[in-house]
């Protein structure tokens, strides 16, 4: 029961400052789950992000796993709410108001002013992942023939981890 | 609104949100897009990247502020809440069921192997993806310091978030705003 509140007080605060998206939370997950409380291995945790990628869905579903593997279905339910719950409750409002500022400076300087900060909070969970997920070099050529194939093309991503999931799969990395 | 619009019933909104979840691989947002303007017409490409923009600018998933907005936007809080709970329902039971056929199987060899070759290649896809929006990112020093600075401050340095978010936020946004008003806007 505690563990559970745990959950959803720290995923509500992460859900408020989870400015571009849940992917940018993974160093604020990962130091909560993994570093502080011992709850899984940095392995496990890497694990589970693969899985939520490879699955359909947003890419929040990441937390749900984090939730899940801490305290089971109720964890991971808890662990969704918390993420949703309060940027939800804010958009609701958010959106209401929103027309109001039609034209206003200050919602493009918002814009602008935000977006280096999305950028180096991925960029943190991009270092993260591939130092938690690359135990040899094999791992890390993967990573980036991968990284450097999504950026120049428009090919499905699902194939790009296909083919890790295979090679993988063949003991090569 | 336009009138070749349509506006969905309760009904198509729960069900065209449930198959926005279903299709998305790695990210929803493209198909999103080609299922909300092109196909089911319920928003015009200005209102889709206007609702996309605020999606951004707001904390938390992003697909799912845009659901909470365009679900409220005919709905109310019951849209809302369909338009939320279409989105997630089939993924999250889809993604737990592959955890617990993980956890099940993780101590084969096979399986194991696996995880790390998809573990990698999904670590690829975020290094992708931050070198795509570093190709979006505004030229200019601030911007670009800026994107440094909270790069160390919470990848390197491992600094939480919070006070980060409040120092650098309000800074950044700050000389967002006077870039624009010295008019060096390069549009």
């Amino acid at each position: 029961m505690l563990i559970l509140l745990s959950l959803l007080a720290s995923f509500s605060l992460f859900s408020l400052m989870a400015v571009g998206g849940a992917v940018t939370l993974i160093p604020a997950m990962h130091s909560y789950v993994v570093e502080s409380h011992h709850w899984m291995s940095g392995q496990e945790f890497a694990a589970l992000f693969a899985i939520a990628q490879a699955a359909p869905g947003p890419n929040v579903l990441v937390v749900s796993l984090i939730g899940w593997k801490v305290a089971g279905l109720a964890g991971a339910l808890v662990a969704t709410v918390g993420m949703c719950g309060p940027s939800s409750l804010l958009c609701y409002y958010v959106t209401r108001l929103w027309q109001r500022f039609h034209g206003s400076p200050w919602r493009r300087a918002i814009e602008r002013g935000l977006a280096p900060l999305t950028i180096g909070l991925v960029a943190g969970s991009a270092m993260l992942m591939s130092e938690a997920a690359n135990a040899r070099w094999t791992g890390w050529l993967l990573c980036g023939v991968v990284a450097v194939i999504a950026w120049r093309s428009r090919i499905n991503p699902l194939w790009l981890l296909a083919g890790g999931a295979l090679l993988g799969w063949l003991g090569w990395i | 609104m336009n009138p070749s619009l349509v506006i969905p019933t309760r009904r198509q909104l729960f069900l065209g949100f449930f198959s926005i979840g279903l299709s998305g691989f790695g990210g929803v947002l493209p198909l999103a897009h080609r299922m909300l303007v092109q196909q089911r017409r319920w928003l015009n490409e200005e209102e889709f990247t206007e609702l996309l923009g605020l999606g951004q600018i707001l904390p938390g998933p992003n697909i799912v502020n845009m659901s909470i907005a365009i679900g409220s936007r005919f709905h109310g809080v019951a849209g809302a809440w369909l338009a939320v709970a279409g989105l997630m329902l089939a993924p999250l039971i889809i993604v737990l069921a592959m955890a617990m056929l993980y956890d099940h199987y993780q101590s084969l060899p096979d399986v194991q192997g696996t995880l790390h070759g998809l573990a990698s290649a999904a670590a690829g896809l975020l290094l992708a993806m931050v070198l795509r929006m570093g190709q979006k990112l505004e030229v200019h020093w601030q911007a670009v310091l800026l994107a440094m600075l909270t790069f160390v401050a919470v990848g390197v340095l491992r600094w939480p978030l919070l006070p980060v978010l409040l120092a650098l936020g309000p800074l950044s946004v700050w000389l967002a705003r006077r870039r624009q008003r010295s008019g060096d806007e390069p549009c």
